[in-house]
């Protein structure tokens, strides 16, 4: 399929339940060979997005297009787009054989032609001699296999993956996060995946769709977004920032933390109000009359491959990721170079996230364990 | 070392605890088993003997048809055999009747559910000769159901004393009986499944013949055996809503025991009995071969 043809285009989609919006004017292009991730956490609309796609809800207002179709009502049965459901829905009472002829039969494939998709199927998820096996007896990842390649055996235009991996445990999802790549360049068919899990999106996917609050925040590649996040709230999700408030001076200069900095960003209003975020990996810790901005070190964990410092800058908590150790208490300098600043738009999101006064481990892994049971 | 004595201990706890329960089920449903096989192997002075069984299998009766030609038939080998037949009939009608009813209310949402289950439920209530005789009077030559078609200009038919007014009776008895099981079998049922049916093609027909039908077998087994096996033995339908014309088994062993042959009756319900188990294995084996890795 060709990498420049929009399959799929969202135009102005949006969805109540109750009179909660879940979606609030969505516009999407999916196209050809992509492997497209649906990013934001939980209750931002992106399962319900997937399911649009698949038929099985329908918008309030918008459009949906198939390859230039409007396909609003075309019930899921018809649309050449299947889905690998969140805890896999394979049928309990086939074996893992007959649970990937599945759709073949519906279609009255010829039976040797069934036998030999099945079996090159199984071949790809890796599961060549499980076909008599009885499905509910395997394990998470197998059933995960199967699902997968009773979704890709009608070789549909596009595969949607609704948190296929989130009931794995770390290691499996690691190697099914490689492995689901591999699948989709092996195939050439879209997938579109739905995660709250930012490093699966990095890692895998050719796009990523950040939403939140039913709407989309941005749409880039996994460097665009991780480098250029388009506000606060992009900044925050992707990876750990510190987001502080700024002043641009002019064109590649500006205030933040009582000091001026040259940068690699333009195009703002002259003393215009910014959002600044600076990636805790790059800022480098120098000797305290050195550095830019002066800080007292408050917190010091070790993590393996850096420490992850907290400093206090004039009240505000940086985090700072360093192979350098400094003692708690310590005063040190900070040393930024212009191209580590990245400069943002003031949002609605603006002031909400990047200061780590408040920050613990602890109750980020509550967050990410809860946000994994809903939807 | 404790441990053992600890654990025969317990055991010992565990049978006193359950001995009321033992010796209840030992009393009302042992002993009458054991006093029924007894009664049909005995005579009225408690001599061993086949007579009552052999009598099932030979007892002969002559038959008069409209005609005036005579026929000599086995008594009991009709009557079971008419006994067997509507109990397959009604059990099919309820199984037709039942499972879309099942489904309906399974789809449903969660409150319609449980008031038209409460609506199902509420005629099993009342006593079942009550409504045996409510359905007398709709069914009658003059009852409700002929004076609608006479209002309507169809003309009156003839529904009572016909095998169809037995079968219309047996149905709306054990109706609930069928519905119930597939109902709650469905209803457990993972909406992702019919989700995925669709979404790997299969159009609503074909989702219900596929995935709804098969995971919904074990429910059906249930509500066939919880209505044949009633239907089989059933009396009092047939001689009111029958006239008394189709004398069923159960009819059999109810006259025997009236009439004061007690051994008899205990050889008929014995036969009857032996019958409905060997059914019910059978019935068993199949749907365990084929209900593999069901709920």
């Amino acid at each position: 399929m060709d990498k420049n043809k929009k399959i799929i285009e969202l135009k102005n989609i949006s969805k109540s339940y109750d009179g909660n919006k879940v979606l609030d004017d969505i516009h999407l292009y999916i196209y050809g060979n992509e492997f497209l991730t649906l990013l934001g956490p939980s209750g931002c609309g992106k399962t319900t997005t997937l399911r649009i796609i698949g038929g099985f809800e329908t918008p309030d207002t918008g459009d949906v297009m198939f390859l230039g179709d409007r396909i609003n009502d075309v019930p899921a049965h018809k649309r050449n787009v299947n889905t690998v459901f969140q805890r896999y829905a394979l049928f309990p009472h086939l074996n893992v054989f007959d649970n990937v002829a599945f759709p073949l039969r519906e279609k009255k494939v010829p039976r040797g032609e069934i036998e030999e998709k099945v079996t090159e199927m199984l071949r790809l998820v890796k599961l060549t001699g499980f076909e008599k096996r009885n499905v509910t007896r395997l394990s998470g990842g197998q059933q995960q296999r199967v699902a997968i390649a009773r979704a890709l055996v009608s070789h549909p235009q596009v595969l949607l993956l609704d948190e296929p991996l989130g009931a794995l445990d770390l290691k499996l999802r690691k190697d099914m996060q490689q492995e689901l790549k591999n699948i989709q360049k092996a195939t050439g068919i879209t997938f579109v995946f739905v995660t709250h899990d930012q490093e699966e999106a990095l890692s895998m996917s050719d796009t990523i769709v950040v939403m939140s609050e039913g709407r989309i925040q941005q749409i880039g590649t996994p460097t665009d977004i991780y480098n250029e996040p388009k506000n606060a709230f992009v900044a925050d999700f992707i990876g750990e920032s510190n987001i502080v408030d700024g002043i641009m001076r002019e064109d590649f200069r500006v205030t933040f933390s009582g000091h001026t900095f040259e940068c690699v960003d333009k195009g703002f209003g002259k003393n215009e109000a910014v959002d600044v975020v600076v990636r805790p990996e790059d800022v480098d810790i120098v000797p305290r009359e050195k550095g830019m901005l002066q800080g007292t070190v408050t917190s010091v964990t070790f993590m393996g491959v850096h420490y992850e410092i907290i400093v206090d800058i004039n009240g505000f908590k940086w985090m700072i990721q360093t192979t350098d150790y400094c003692a708690e208490g310590s005063e040190i300098g900070l040393f930024i170079e212009p191209d580590a600043i990245h400069i943002m738009k003031k949002s609605e999101y603006s002031g909400m996230f990047g200061d780590y006064s408040s920050f613990s481990m602890e109750l980020d892994e509550l967050s990410d364990a809860e946000s994994e049971e809903d939807e | 070392m404790s441990r053992p004595r600890r654990e025969n201990r317990s055991s010992l706890v565990t049978r006193l605890t359950l001995a009321p329960y033992s010796l209840w089920a030992m009393l009302f449903i042992l002993v009458p088993l054991v006093f029924v096989a007894y009664y049909a192997f005995t005579d009225n002075n408690m001599h061993f003997t086949f007579d009552n069984i052999a009598k099932f299998f030979n007892a002969t009766s002559v038959i008069t048809a409209d005609d005036g030609s005579t026929q000599t038939v086995h008594t009991y080998m009709v009557i079971f055999w008419r006994s067997v037949k509507l109990a397959v009939i009604s059990t099919i009608v309820c199984l037709i009747i039942g499972y879309p009813i099942a489904y309906i209310i399974a789809r449903a949402q969660p409150r319609a559910q449980k008031m038209i289950i409460t609506l199902i439920m509420i005629p099993m209530w009342m006593n079942f000769l009550i409504r045996t005789y409510a359905w007398m009077t709709i069914l009658q030559d003059k009852g409700l159901l002929n004076n609608l078609f006479a209002a309507l200009g169809l003309g009156r038919a003839k529904i009572i004393g016909t095998e169809s007014a037995v079968v219309i009776g047996m149905v709306y008895d054990y109706l609930p009986y069928m519905i119930l099981p597939i109902y709650s079998i469905m209803a457990k049922m993972d909406d992702r499944l019919l989700e995925a049916a669709h979404d790997l093609g299969c159009n609503s027909i074909s989702t219900l013949r596929r995935v709804v039908f098969p995971l919904s077998l074990p429910g059906v087994v249930s509500g066939v055996t919880m209505v044949l096996i009633p239907s089989i033995s059933t009396f009092y339908i047939s001689q009111k809503l029958g006239n008394g014309k189709f004398f069923l088994i159960g009819d059999a062993i109810e006259g025997q025991y009236v009439a004061n042959n007690l051994h008899f009756a205990a050889a008929i319900a014995f036969i009857l009995m032996v019958i409905l188990l060997i059914a019910m294995a059978l019935m068993k084996r199949y749907t365990d071969s084929r209900v593999q890795g069901g709920v």
